[in-house]
């Protein structure tokens, strides 16, 4: 690769001839994104985190659910014996521990789970929110928002309509009382019916599913308007106009000219709504209506620990930090993201 | 170039088009509000071979007048044939096709292409929509298309991006001739470019006006931007055209006072004459085509205007062959 002049700073156009390269947009939104620190940091975050979810039986000591009284609240790195005189005293990787032998990196819960694995396990549920809830919001909002903006007239002014009201009415506490009926309906063991096959598909997704579809339904309707509004931006741009003039069809108006050029800057809108999801599953499960016990989500952890703020403190914030750690990471990133594809909205909020 | 004359075969003719744009209020229940009158009534013939000038101040309807013609807007009323076929009358697949005889070269060299294809890709969307050759063939013909405008071949895998305006409006006109129209709109293909490149777009659509034998219409908005590319001209003001004909005839002998105000603000290459040049200033501003007055719309600011002109539209007519003007007192 040629070498960059040192005096460039971000956003200033790149010289063409000095580089004599063929660089489609993407390449240079790459190199503008590989120049900002922060969101790298966040990216490399976010992988490591995604990582972790797939390998966490490999990178932690203990199960998630295994409990031991014995052990409950144990301090950060006690019983970190592993030495070379305890050696045979204490196996690192499970079988079998001796008590007062157990090696709790960041101590235990109340219960006497290691933290530690707790946390890494806690990753599953936040990024499956992540991933599920950008995914079903893109989806849903890709597909309504650019019908809507494309076609215009009734149809656009059907969707949007509705899309205004679900913006009126408060969906957290519908989606509060949701899981609280249904949460309900399962204490009572119904097993028929409608509410029986979700709760069972529920329970088979560790309570996962109503936050999902609450995630989803109050999550599409911005990425609907935000669509919308993309593809009004660019449907009377000339190169539109100028498909149409050589009898491009309207699906491949859509496909090809539409969608490529917004659908960038809607994924960019979505890694940014990412922390929202990951805080709104904290929340819901903060408050008990989240995922089910054993599972870990850090919401529930720090609703376990909370209590005990002041004597163990590391019950709260071994989950804290890292729910903090990775919503920054996917702000840095996307923000990162933004800066790159889109040098006229760096700077803004 | 082939002079327009009595004799040549007429390729496109438009008669009485108007576009007008509802303007609307109120979102839950859209009612309209008024009517932008963007285009009001316009006539003309387009003869095979000749470049038709169309002219006016910015805003009075050129470019709605180009895209009505060429269907990318669906006129309010009146017809456009080419060759004999009513194009207003055509709908779906069958415009889609017809849409290979006639072409557009947009105005903003930055906005009509693409940024997420390739140059190849952009030159070749034509070729692939009405499925001519397979990719192998595409790919030669966007390499002589693009040799053709003067654009190294070997740049077709770069994008829109890293070219010139100039080089980017020629990428326009490759694509505009990938399907071998007939006609073609050009709508201020060089007003936004630099002054030191209009001239080599201009030539280049005139040598391939003479290799080809199209047709154009091409939009301006000052006379001299024409003044050597078109046969004849069309004046317009505020939605109407006021004023056509011959280009000599036009320059020599202006009619209506609206053509005289514009060439008088033309600076003339002979000294002698251009020292006696006197300047018309017209007074006011354009009305808005969402109010225009009644009777002429050119009666607000017209130096010869007269009693009649507040009351009634003037008639189109033809003074001498092929010179028409609208205006009661010519
Ligand atoms: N899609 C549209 N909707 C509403 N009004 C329009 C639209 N396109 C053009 N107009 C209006 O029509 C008039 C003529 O516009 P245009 O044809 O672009 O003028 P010109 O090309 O001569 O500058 C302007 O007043 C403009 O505001
Ligand atoms: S008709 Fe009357 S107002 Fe219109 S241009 Fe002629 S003289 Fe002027
Ligand atoms: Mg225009």
């Amino acid at each position: 690769m040629t070498a960059q002049p040192a005096s460039r700073k971000p956003g200033q156009p790149v010289d063409l001839i000095a580089e004599n390269k063929v660089r489609s947009p993407f390449d240079n939104a790459w190199r503008e994104f590989r120049r900002n620190r922060l969101a790298i940091v966040g990216a490399v975050i976010v992988i490591l985190t995604v990582v972790a979810a797939f390998v966490a039986p490999i990178i932690t000591p203990y199960d998630y659910y295994t409990q031991n009284t014995r052990e409950s609240r144990a301090k950060p790195l006690t019983g970190y014996n592993i030495s070379e005189t305890h050696a045979e005293e204490c196996t690192w990787y499970g079988t079998p521990l001796e008590w007062g032998c157990a090696i709790y990196l960041t101590g235990s819960d109340a219960l006497g789970r290691d933290l530690y694995s707790r946390m890494i396990y806690g990753t599953r549920v936040s990024l499956a929110v992540a991933f599920v809830g950008s995914t079903v919001a893109l989806a849903v909002g890709i597909v309504l928002g650019t019908i809507s903006g494309y076609f215009g007239g009734r149809v656009d002014n059907l969707i949007m309509r509705v899309v205004d009201f679900l913006y009126a009415i408060p969906l957290l506490p519908i989606i509060i009382l949701m899981q609280v009926y249904f949460q309900a309906l399962g204490r009572q063991g119904v097993t028929e019916g409608i509410a029986g096959s979700l709760l069972r598909l529920n329970q088979s997704m560790g309570g996962l599913l109503f936050l999902f579809i609450a995630i989803g339904v109050l999550n599409w309707i911005g990425m609907a308007r935000l669509a919308r509004g993309q593809v009004l931006a660019y449907k009377h741009k000339e190169f539109i106009e100028a498909a149409e003039s050589v009898g491009s069809s309207q699906s491949r108006i859509i496909f090809k000219h539409l969608l490529p050029n917004i659908f960038g800057p809607l994924l960019i809108a979505e890694t940014l709504a990412i922390p929202a999801y990951i805080f709104t599953e904290a929340i819901l499960s903060f408050i008990g209506l989240g995922v089910n016990p054993p599972i870990p989500s850090w919401g529930s952890m720090i609703n376990d620990g909370y209590a005990g703020i002041r004597s163990n403190s590391h019950l709260v914030l071994v989950p804290g930090i890292a729910l903090t750690m990775l919503t920054l990471a996917f702000n840095f990133m996307g923000d990162g993201l933004r800066d790159a594809f889109d040098p006229k909205m760096r700077g803004r909020a | 170039m082939s002079k327009a004359n009595g004799s040549s075969k007429v390729l496109v003719r438009v008669e009485n088009l108007k576009k007008h744009f509802p303007i609307t209020r109120g979102i839950l229940f859209r009612r309209q509000v008024g009517t932008v009158r963007a285009v009001d009534g316009i006539n003309m013939t387009i003869h095979e071979g000749e470049t038709l000038g169309l002219v006016g101040e910015s805003g009075c309807g050129k470019s709605t007048t180009g895209r009505s013609i060429l269907q990318l807007h669906r006129p309010t009323s009146g017809k456009v044939y080419y060759e004999d076929r009513d194009l207003t009358e055509m709908e779906g697949d069958e415009l889609r096709r017809a849409r290979r005889n006639f072409q557009m070269i947009f105005q903003d060299p930055y906005a009509s292409l693409n940024p997420r294809m390739t140059v190849e890709q952009i030159i070749a969307e034509p070729l692939e929509v009405h499925s001519i050759g397979n990719r192998k063939e595409r790919h030669e013909r966007v390499k002589d298309l693009m040799g053709l405008v003067g654009l190294n071949p070997s740049l077709n895998n770069r994008y829109p991006h890293e070219f010139s305006g100039g080089q980017r409006q020629r990428i326009g006109v490759a694509r505009a001739l990938a399907l071998q129209p007939k006609f073609i709109v050009c709508d201020e293909p060089i007003s936004a470019l630099d002054v030191s490149i209009q001239a080599q777009v201009v030539n280049l659509l005139e040598e391939l006006q003479e290799k080809f034998g199209l047709t154009y219409l091409f939009i301006a908005h000052d006379l001299s931007m024409v003044r050597h590319i078109a046969d004849r001209t069309a004046v317009m003001y505020l939605g109407k055209i006021v004023e056509l004909a011959e280009r000599q005839e036009l320059y020599n002998n202006p009619l209506h006072p609206y053509t005289q105000a514009l060439l008088s603000a033309v600076p003339i290459p002979d000294p002698l004459k251009e020292r006696k040049r006197q300047r018309i200033i017209l007074k006011g501003d354009v009305p808005s085509p969402a109010h225009p007055p009644t009777g002429c719309n050119f009666n607000p600011r017209c130096p010869l205007a007269i009693d009649i002109c507040r009351q009634e539209d003037p008639e189109w007519r033809e003074i001498t062959p092929g010179h028409w003007v609208a205006c009661h007192v010519v």
